[in-house]
């Protein structure tokens, strides 16, 4: 059977797992549409947030850029898994007390205010299309792979499943589904991984391979990918980073962003009482590190098989001869995502760092320039490629990466459309609209969500993993502070709220479009995206901190000088702090 | 009611203070020894790096586990001791 036939066969596979159980616990009132009728265990919620969770940035784009980036992209790690500690002690068991379906219903009661709901409503899209974006240049990565077919045509592919997938499951059919996903995705990930790691290592657990002995070399594996890497003009896997105020923002952001990212939040309003919520979170995040722990493994040991399979001899004897490279790299130049140009015709292929520092040394060597351009985001899906893995494990691969970018698209679209159809036209535009009627605007707005982040899916402004990063930066200063600022502080009103979301949001949007283009329209960019044009050294993708804090500033300074909020509200806040009598996630 | 809001005020008090805790473990292990004293830690060499890599990768996933199971399990005792539990 052909490689093409295996991935065919996975990927159609979990598809029919997938819909067979989204037919079987199909979504009948808008209750179970939106919250699946808040009867999940705390368990099964926690594999399904992980699977809601772990995205195709997690899956496919978050390995790669450790790899390229080393110790430094030590942030996504820790950003992505820290948020739930947040969200377990700061948002989830309130909101679960509060028990209403969405996030932008907790913003309007407890602000009492229907544009403090409606400010609430726009940064909640902004932040889930920009996510959305991410997604789509994910799955459209692995479609393009595993279906041979250009980027292009695979982001359509994934924009026509997704919508099939969505639309029709709903909160209830997704939660089942995907717990499925889950099971394919971790199984996906971590059956290479086991496998890269013995080889390398010896040791069959890879977060323990990672910190072990590289058999070949009698090194410690790290140090043997230290000095690879040197030796190729890189700076070292592990070296320590200078700016270290953007590193700390950026883990920031991410980690507030992921409290605050309203799929996420949605989750905790399946479970069935204040404490699960608690307990939820902690097994969500259980689940998340079982892939958020090998990851780590899978860079480092994709980057070292990577540069060995180059320079088989060693990186200071010639590289490998371009007629001779492996079959992985064939199939990956048809997509377009390396790119091969023999700048000094000597028929190799040089891969090192074209950095002016390095220059002499390559000159030295008779290199012209780096000739192999890698993208990133293949390095997980080319994984059990580059080390001779069996074709089985590719298509498993092939599986799990749209599994993890189906499951936490319909997350967002699913917050997306309730957005739109609860919040904004059952509770501000059109009160007397029917179930019926609420249920068609939301598969409407799904549909039209699906074609925006297609069409930016088709000119992202970055890696997978980078796009998802600037949602999280929105999210983070838009959505957690007003959450925590409603539970923490009684006497924050509708003014605080409604004027710190808009200042977190616009200040943290302007930030990112200055050096990104507006609306990530390349060219429109006031300045270059250089470490030298950031204000203090913070990038775009870390300025969701300072957003956030720009949020809470201009809440406490504007609340402090207008009128407290209505007994009532007080009361109310004092309520969602103590955990009895939630009761089910309620309709009104 | 009076004996009811105090009792309220004594239960919120006491989990506002379980969350500092909490808290400051979580920026400890994250932003003080995997990005901030990464240079204190790094004469503590652990499988071809420092201690300060380790956490920054692994270390603190690991211990924002155990603080998510630990203040779930604290507020629960919390719980049973205010009679909120359900």
């Amino acid at each position: 059977m052909s490689q093409f036939a295996i991935n065919l066969l996975f990927v159609g596979a979990s598809f029919a797992l997938y819909i067979g159980i989204a037919i079987w616990a199909r979504a009948g009132s808008t209750k179970e549409f939106y919250v699946a009728g808040g009867g999940v265990h705390p368990v099964t919620n926690g594999m399904a947030t992980a699977a809601d969770w772990m995205s195709a940035a997690s899956f496919i784009s978050m390995a790669g850029l450790i790899a390229a980036g080393g110790y430094a992209s030590s942030t996504y790690l820790m950003g992505w898994t820290g948020g739930f500690v947040l969200l377990a002690m700061l948002l989830a068991p309130y909101l679960r007390k509060f028990g209403k379906f969405t996030v932008p219903d907790f913003v309007g009661d407890r602000f009492y205010s229907s544009e403090a709901r409606l400010v609430a409503v726009i940064c909640l899209i902004t932040a889930s299309v920009t996510y959305v974006i991410g997604q789509m240049t994910g799955a459209g990565v692995a479609f393009s792979r595993f279906l041979e077919i250009s980027n292009t045509a695979g982001i359509w592919i994934a924009a026509a499943v997704v919508f099939l997938y969505a639309v029709f499951g709903g909160m209830k059919g997704i939660t089942y589904t995907q717990v499925a996903q889950y099971v394919v995705l971790i199984v996906a990930y971590t059956i290479p991984a086991v496998f890269i790691s013995l080889q390398l290592t010896g040791n069959p657990i890879p977060p323990l391979g990672l910190f072990s002995t590289h058999v070949e070399s009698g090194l410690p594996l790290l140090q043997t990918l230290d000095q690879v890497v040197r030796e190729l003009g890189f700076q070292d896997y592990t070296a320590d980073v200078d700016n270290k105020l953007n590193m700390v923002l950026f883990t920031l952001s991410l980690m507030i962003g992921t409290a605050g990212l309203p799929h996420v939040i949605i989750r905790f309003f399946t479970v069935p009482k204040v404490a699960d919520a608690r307990w939820s979170a902690g097994w969500a995040l259980v689940f998340i590190a079982m892939l958020y722990l090998t990851a780590p493994a899978v860079a480092s040991m994709a980057r070292l098989n990577l540069y060995t399979t180059i320079y088989p001899e060693g990186p200071t004897e010639p590289a490998l001869a371009y007629e001779d490279r492996p079959e992985w790299i064939r199939t990956w130049e048809d997509t377009g995502l390396i790119r091969y140009e023999d700048k000094n015709e000597d028929g190799r292929i040089q891969l090192y760092n074209d950095s002016p520092e390095f220059a002499p040394t390559a000159a030295e060597r008779g290199w012209e320039g780096n000739e192999l351009t890698v993208n990133s985001d293949i390095l997980v899906l080319a994984n059990p490629e580059i080390a001779n893995l069996p074709p089985w494990v590719i298509g498993l691969i092939a599986a799990g990466g749209i599994a993890a970018a189906l499951s936490t698209a319909a997350g967002l679209l699913l917050a997306i459309s309730s957005a739109i159809s609860h919040d904004l036209i059952k509770k501000t535009l059109k009160p007397d609209i029917s179930e019926k009627g609420e249920m068609l605007a939301a598969r409407i707005s799904m549909a039209g969500a699906i074609l925006l982040a297609t069409y930016l899916g088709l000119n992202p402004p970055g890696f997978a993993a980078q796009v998802v990063a600037l949602a999280f930066g929105i999210a983070a200063a838009s959505i957690f502070p007003v959450l925590m600022m409603g539970i923490f502080s009684t006497r924050m009103n509708k003014y605080g709220a409604v004027s710190g979301m808009l200042a977190g949001l616009l200040s943290t949007l302007f930030y990112i479009f200055t050096f990104l283009g507006f609306f990530f329209i390349p060219g429109t960019n006031l300045l270059a995206n250089i470490p030298e044009n950031w204000l203090f050294g913070i990038s775009p993708l870390s300025f969701g901190a300072v957003g956030a804090l720009i949020n809470f500033a201009v809440a406490f300074a504007v609340s402090s000088v207008t009128k407290p909020p209505p007994v009532e509200i007080q009361e109310l806040v004092e309520s969602v702090r103590y955990p009895k009598g939630a009761g089910q996630a309620v309709d009104h | 009611m009076t004996d009811e809001k105090s009792q309220a005020a004594l239960y919120w008090k006491a989990n506002v203070r379980l969350i500092f805790g909490c808290l400051f473990v979580w920026a400890l292990v994250s932003f003080g020894f995997a990005i901030l004293l990464r240079p204190l830690l790094s004469s503590i060499p652990i499988g071809g790096t420092d201690l300060g890599f380790w956490f920054a990768q692994q270390g603190s996933i690991l211990s924002f586990i155990a603080l998510i199971f630990f203040y779930a399990w604290r507020m629960n005792r919390l719980d049973k001791k205010f009679g909120l539990d359900e």
